[in-house]
């Protein structure tokens, strides 16, 4: 039997405070925004994944992962999300290992497009002022951003969700307790 | 667990404070208050219905290897905690017994008690319709 952690140490406080650094990383994308809420998430999970779905994930929110059955049994008891194994029908999608293409994923429709997944993509590293060039919506000129671990093509399959606008499919970086978004809107430029 | 839940958050306090030491427990999931809806069915076979909904505190607690979960009606966090406590306790093959004997048996018999009281006051005044109907 897998032991079960606790979740956010103050159940309220900490998902308000987690979701408004989701909020302010989706408005200034590409900006490294930090978890302040301490979690001790089941491994391979990281601080800022599991604080994003602890925020984010309830009851209504069907979840895919590929981080195995403890993060999945730590994440049903603290969030009540269901876990499906069909990525195309989850709100929510947690990559640790080998993302899934962003193609598998629900885009929403024209009518409903804030019916689009989110990806979770827990990666090794996420440092800001070099790498990608991005530019669009919440950015004056342009931010950097490199990723450590991003997933071969990434630019080339975002440049495709990118296309589909308003319709796709949002990416939340996460790497140790640092965060930072990909919200559909953003073109991204490899530096 | 019905007998933890329905006993009073004074009851469960004392029969706590009588026992050893427990092991060192870690709270997973702190007391939260909620709401749960009610349903119920007219005569026991009719349509389902929602006939209110009713407050409810939860809690869940490890204590070693195991974990206690308690649902309790009302707002009493202390009494959540408590009872999610001794239901993690309960499922410790060594100390099962012994909380059986100190706790949950007497809370059961008070209860008990309180329910036949209850019911033969009841039945002090109950009214025999087939009685009166056929006297003369």
């Amino acid at each position: 039997m897998t032991r079960l952690t606790p979740g956010f140490a103050a159940p309220v406080l900490d998902a308000q405070a987690s979701f408004r650094v989701i909020l302010e990383a989706m408005s200034r994308p590409g900006r490294l925004q930090r978890i302040e809420a301490r979690i001790t998430p089941p491994a391979p999970l990281c601080t800022a994944a599991a604080a994003a779905l602890l925020s984010l994930a309830d009851a209504d929110t069907p979840l895919w992962l590929d981080a195995g059955e403890a993060v999945a049994e730590w994440l049903r008891f603290h969030c009540g999300a269901p876990i499906t194994q069909e990525i195309s029908a989850a709100r929510f999608a947690l990559a640790c290992g080998t993302a899934p293409s962003l193609e598998a994923l629900d885009v929403g429709t024209d009518e409903d497009p804030q019916l689009g997944a989110t990806l979770i993509l827990q990666v090794a590293g996420l440092v800001a002022s070099e790498g990608w060039r991005l530019t669009g919506p919440g950015i004056q000129h342009e931010h950097r951003l490199r990723v450590h671990g991003a997933p071969a093509e990434f630019t080339a399959a975002w440049a495709r969700n990118h296309t589909l606008f308003p319709r796709g499919v949002d990416v939340l970086l996460c790497a140790g307790d640092s965060i930072a978004a990909l919200p559909r809107s953003v073109t991204i430029a490899e530096g | 667990m019905a007998v933890l839940a329905r006993a009073s958050a004074a009851e469960l306090a004392d029969r706590l404070a009588a026992l050893p030491e427990l092991p060192a427990a870690e709270t997973l999931r702190a007391p939260e208050t909620g709401l749960v809806m009610v349903r119920g069915r007219a005569g026991g076979d009719g349509d389902a219905f929602n006939l209110g909904e009713m407050t409810v505190t939860r809690c869940a607690i490890r204590l070693g290897a195991h974990i206690g979960h308690a649902y309790v009606a009302g707002r009493d966090n202390a009494k959540a905690r408590m009872a999610a406590l001794l239901d993690a306790a309960l499922q410790d093959g060594l100390l099962h017994d012994a909380l059986m004997r100190a706790v949950v048996e007497p809370l059961a018999a008070a209860q008990q008690e309180a329910r036949a009281l209850e019911a033969r006051k009841a039945a002090a005044t109950r009214v025999d319709f087939f009685t009166m109907a056929t006297m003369r």
